[in-house]
């Protein structure tokens, strides 16, 4: 009895124990879990602003969460590619990537879906901010000349794609209907000094990149992979020249980067830059201190760096073929005072011989501003060109035109040159391949098309034209854009 | 005088009767053919028809809303179109000054178009009837193969505002018959069919087969791009919408058996 009695005992009191146990695990448990962000009250309404690329709306702060409404239309509309080409895109918003939408956590998004009666198609949109079935596309699939309404509740904070998902899915997003939506978390993301918005994409055209006129989408090359165009915010020229993005020395740069596909994966990398935070994925993890960062299809990330030196950033994927033979290249540039213990510069240039040898000097080139001017005098145009030559062409063609034996065939004193300016144009537009004579003698060689602007093609000819004996043609722009928008 | 005037009123009434209230149509001999949403990829049956060779057009369409004040667009009741109906119309009876009289009619919901066809003793073509006569190219009654066939709708589906273009500016195709593709899409008599099925009442299943990857399962031919975005557009409709970039045209049956 009192055995037994005891064990009994032993067994309640283990009992009681575990269950204490359980009692106090739950109580930690409730005491960690956050509320769930699908109770965060809204109060008020307030309509979102819209940004085309490469801006981005005002940040949320630390408003509470709100109704927000938000008003898409889809606009079919040509646009270009690149100079003299042309594409029909599909956009949200009137833009490639579509208009930038900012929210915060917990807001209670009311979105309508307008399709512009002229559109031929119908649209709706995949929202991948949106908890439920579709992302919101079964309920705003809408016919043209018609709008449709639906609301949804941000749950989770980040940076997320948004692109149309009508069949054929593909098509839709390859001409251009993506976009991206970022969530912020409560009181906001940490503030910076310079926000942008790039979204990469790739494009299938009828003809290789680069041929003129109304390019119409290519199913077939869309279903091959086989892209002709990879470009930041929809065009090769988005990110370029005057439409650069800029900031200070000093300042911190925060980069909401998506892609949209259709297909290829893109490999974010800012030339000259280490990104000092990431936010993977456009999702909570941060990493630090990366090189390039992946940016799947139908997804995205936020970098962020600071800009410490003056310059000319350039933002590629560094799937490098992409950047400088199909377009995905842009560029930051950034203002402000040198600072010479970061970055020098050229210090020195000499002569290597492997024998041994004093160091020869050359004297420093002086450092020449471009200029994007139609009228340029001769003047200008020959010192331009000259600094075009010796970034493009001076490692083949050399340094006085005269290039090299059996390889190269010299621009100096040059009958093939001197013959014919638009076939010269041509060459450095398409590039040339085969046998030529030139002065007399046979060369079989191979020069890829040069990607330079009209503008630097007019001025690099006319610096060769006007040196080394040539026929002083003063080559223009507007005859490069012929021969480009020839055949 | 008088008998002399009588007789040429009637000339020019009769003339203008069937020279504008009923248009040209031509024989479709049926067949079979495999839809792009066959409801089990069965083969569909199509019997001999008759289609108009051309979409109806502003101007018989006018014609028609003189007939039958119900259908304009001060009297249209809201359950039979919506408020984009005729839209671009200066009034009941006058077309807008960008419109062509040649140009197809668009801005109508299928309650008219269907009643059009109706009055003319005619009706609208099935979803089958529309596809197996639009399925032709110049040469042959069947080109869904043929790759150029696809890329030809294709790169029509992308070209904006041909909805202003007159009847008749699109190629002539094995039946003889104009502008099934690159003028404007066309309503059918069971359009919402693809999505509505009446039998299996999985009408939020059906819906998903046009988002996604869902979109390329239970579809026979994978390249034929062009038919998924006209179902697409079908999917998109109600019965009461006017759409800026879809008009109609007319079929009759043959009835074989009388």
């Amino acid at each position: 009895m009192i055995v037994k009695q005891k064990s009994k005992m032993r067994i309640s009191f283990v009992a009681f124990t575990m269950i204490t146990m359980l009692f106090s695990g739950c109580k930690d448990a409730d005491k960690t879990e956050k509320p769930s962000t699908a109770d965060i009250p809204v109060s008020r309404e307030m309509t979102a602003e819209l940004t085309s690329p490469p801006n981005v709306p005002r940040p949320v702060g630390r408003r509470k969460a709100k109704k927000l409404i938000v008003n898409m239309e889809v606009l079919e509309k040509e646009g270009t590619m690149t100079d003299g080409t042309t594409y029909n895109y599909w956009t949200f918003g009137g833009s490639v990537p579509g208009s930038f939408i900012r929210t915060r956590v917990g807001d209670e998004v009311e979105f309508t879906l307008s399709n512009h009666p002229d559109n031929k198609l119908p649209h709706n949109i995949d929202l991948h901010a949106v908890t439920g079935p579709g992302g919101g596309a079964t309920s705003s699939f809408v016919a043209p000349g018609h709008e449709k309404k639906f609301n949804f509740k941000t749950l989770n904070p980040g940076l997320y794609v948004y692109h149309c998902a009508t069949a054929p899915v593909g098509m839709h997003i390859a001409n251009g209907m993506y976009g991206l939506i970022l969530v912020e978390p409560k009181g906001g993301l940490p503030l910076v000094d310079k926000e942008y918005y790039i979204m990469q994409g790739d494009f299938y055209t009828k003809g290789e990149n680069g041929a003129p006129g109304l390019q119409s989408f290519d199913m077939q090359k869309a279903v091959d992979e086989d892209a002709d165009y990879v470009v930041f915010n929809g065009s090769v020229d988005a990110l370029t020249g005057d439409n650069a993005i800029t900031a200070n020395v000093g300042e911190t740069v925060r980069l909401y980067v998506g892609n949209g596909g259709p297909n290829l994966v893109s490999s974010f990398h800012v030339i000259g830059e280490i990104f000092d935070k990431v936010r993977v994925e456009g999702g909570s993890m941060i990493n630090e201190n990366v090189q390039t960062t992946l940016i799947p299809a139908g997804g995205a990330a936020i970098v962020e760096f600071r800009v410490d030196v003056p310059g000319t950033f350039i933002l590629v994927d560094h799937s490098i073929f992409r950047a400088f033979n199909k377009g995905a290249l842009g560029m930051l540039k950034v203002e402000g005072e040198e600072n010479k213990a970061i970055y020098s510069g050229v210090v020195q240039e000499g002569i290597y011989h492997p024998e041994g040898g004093g160091i020869q000097q050359m004297p420093e080139g002086k450092k020449t501003v471009k200029v994007a001017n139609s009228n340029k005098s001769l003047a200008m145009k020959m010192e331009s060109g000259k600094q075009i030559y010796t970034q493009t062409c001076f490692a083949c063609h050399q340094a006085e035109g005269q290039g090299i034996p059996n390889a190269f065939p010299p621009l100096a004193k040059s009958d093939y040159l001197n013959a014919d300016v638009n076939r010269a144009i041509k060459i450095i537009l398409k590039g040339k391949s085969g046998e030529i004579t030139v002065n007399g003698k046979k060369y079989n060689s191979v020069m890829t098309r040069q990607t330079i602007s009209n503008d630097e093609i007019a001025d690099v000819l006319t610096y060769v034209y006007n040196s080394w004996g040539n026929n002083k043609t003063n080559v223009t722009k507007a005859q490069v854009d012929a021969v480009k928008s020839g055949h | 005088m008088k008998p002399i005037n009588r007789l040429i009123i009637c000339i020019t009434l009769l003339f203008s009767l069937t020279a504008n209230c009923q248009s040209k149509m031509v024989l479709i001999k049926g067949g079979t053919y495999t839809p792009l949403y066959g409801r089990d990829s069965l083969k569909v049956n199509v019997s001999d028809f008759k289609i108009d060779v051309y979409p109806v057009t502003n101007k018989l369409f006018l014609e028609f809303v003189k007939k039958n004040p119900k259908w304009k667009r001060s009297n249209i009741k809201k359950l039979f179109a919506d408020e984009n109906y005729l839209i671009n119309w200066k009034s009941d009876l006058e077309l807008g000054d960008m419109q062509s009289l040649n140009a197809p009619i668009t801005n109508i919901s299928w309650f008219v178009a269907k009643d059009y066809c109706d009055f003319q003793g005619k009706r609208l073509p099935t979803i089958d009837e529309w596809e197996y006569v639009a399925m032709a190219n110049k040469n042959l009654p069947d080109a869904r193969q043929l790759k150029t066939y696809n890329e030809q709708i294709l790169s029509w589906y992308e070209k904006p505002k041909t909805f202003k273009n007159d009847i008749g500016s699109t190629f002539k195709n094995y039946w003889n018959v104009y502008d099934l593709h690159g003028l404007v899409w066309e309503w059918t008599l069971d359009f919402n069919s693809v999505l509505i099925s009446g039998e299996s009442r999985k009408d939020v299943d059906n819906d998903s087969s046009l988002f996604c990857g869902s979109a390329a399962i239970g579809a026979t031919d994978l390249m034929n791009y062009a038919a998924f975005m006209r179902y697409a557009l079908r999917g998109s409709l109600k019965a009461k919408y006017a759409v800026k970039t879809l008009g109609f045209r007319c079929v009759k049956s043959i009835n074989n058996s009388q």
